[in-house]
């Protein structure tokens, strides 16, 4: 039986709008302190990755000329902690994110975006992102200190 | 919503803006105006204080980068201050503490970087 006094999952629907990812991550980290075993620093990495992939979700909607809301939806389970975005933009090809060149290379400079994607995979403990024509799923998690150590 | 804070002042050939807030896809392109204003006014040698950024996304790293191509292009230059473990981790987990000189404050930014030069 599951426990009734778990937080469970906690779903946000925003507006395509800028100024709502700052709220996002204000609201994914208040749920992820609800994991008693989460270091501060894993909800700064989670917090982070989620903002990434919410502010692609937001351009996502305004490259597709969506109005739809984009969900974002926490779940509390089994020692990790869970984020979706879920978009209804026109998604992207993962192959297309660029592969950055080392940090002396001439070139590093030409690159001012396309951090994001590298930045989710490399804060997330587990890190997914399904994208078609119709939208993009992006799944995130962190494991608490106690799964993280027993590897 | 925060916006971004940003002070501006000269140190000999030096122009510091100290910047305070969250460089997201909020922040960020306040910070670019700020830095393209800065650089349209002649003003080619850069230093960013970020002493008083808490957040720091990959919009607000792109403008970094966007930031010293153009003042090299001017055959400028850009210090960065960070004093934030947060912000340190994430230019560090980008390799761009390979690409940045960090510095613990304006002035050692300034004194390492050619002192104030007039």
């Amino acid at each position: 039986m599951s426990d009734p006094f778990s937080p469970g999952t906690i779903v946000l629907e925003i507006p395509a709008r800028a100024d709502f990812v700052s709220f996002v991550r204000v609201v994914v980290a208040a749920a992820a302190e609800l994991e008693p075993d989460l270091p501060n620093e894993r909800i700064e990495d989670l917090k982070l990755a989620v903002s990434e992939a919410t502010t692609n979700a937001i351009d996502a909607h305004s490259r597709g000329g969506s109005n739809e809301r984009i969900r974002v939806e926490c779940r509390l389970v089994d020692d990790e902690v869970t984020v979706l975005i879920h978009d209804e933009g026109p998604g992207f090809e993962p192959d297309d994110v660029p592969t950055l060149p080392e940090p002396d290379h001439p070139d590093r400079l030409l690159h001012e975006s396309g951090l994001g994607v590298h930045l989710m995979h490399l804060l997330a403990d587990d890190a997914s992102i399904i994208t078609d024509g119709h939208g993009t799923d992006v799944k995130l998690t962190v494991y608490s200190s106690k799964r993280r150590n027993s590897g | 919503m925060m916006d971004i804070v940003v002070h501006a002042h000269r140190d000999g050939e030096w122009s510091v803006l100290t910047v305070a807030g969250e460089l997201d896809v909020v922040g960020a392109p306040e910070l670019r105006q700020h830095v393209m204003h800065a650089v349209s006014n002649g003003m080619h040698h850069l230093v960013l204080d970020l002493s008083g950024v808490d957040f720091i996304d990959s919009f607000g790293l792109g403008v970094l980068i966007g930031a010293l191509k153009r003042v090299r292009l001017l055959d400028g230059d850009l210090q960065l201050v960070v004093t934030e473990a947060r912000v340190r981790r994430v230019l560090e987990l980008c390799d761009l503490d390979r690409v940045f000189t960090l510095h613990s404050d304006a002035q050692a930014a300034v004194a390492l970087s050619g002192g104030a030069k007039s």
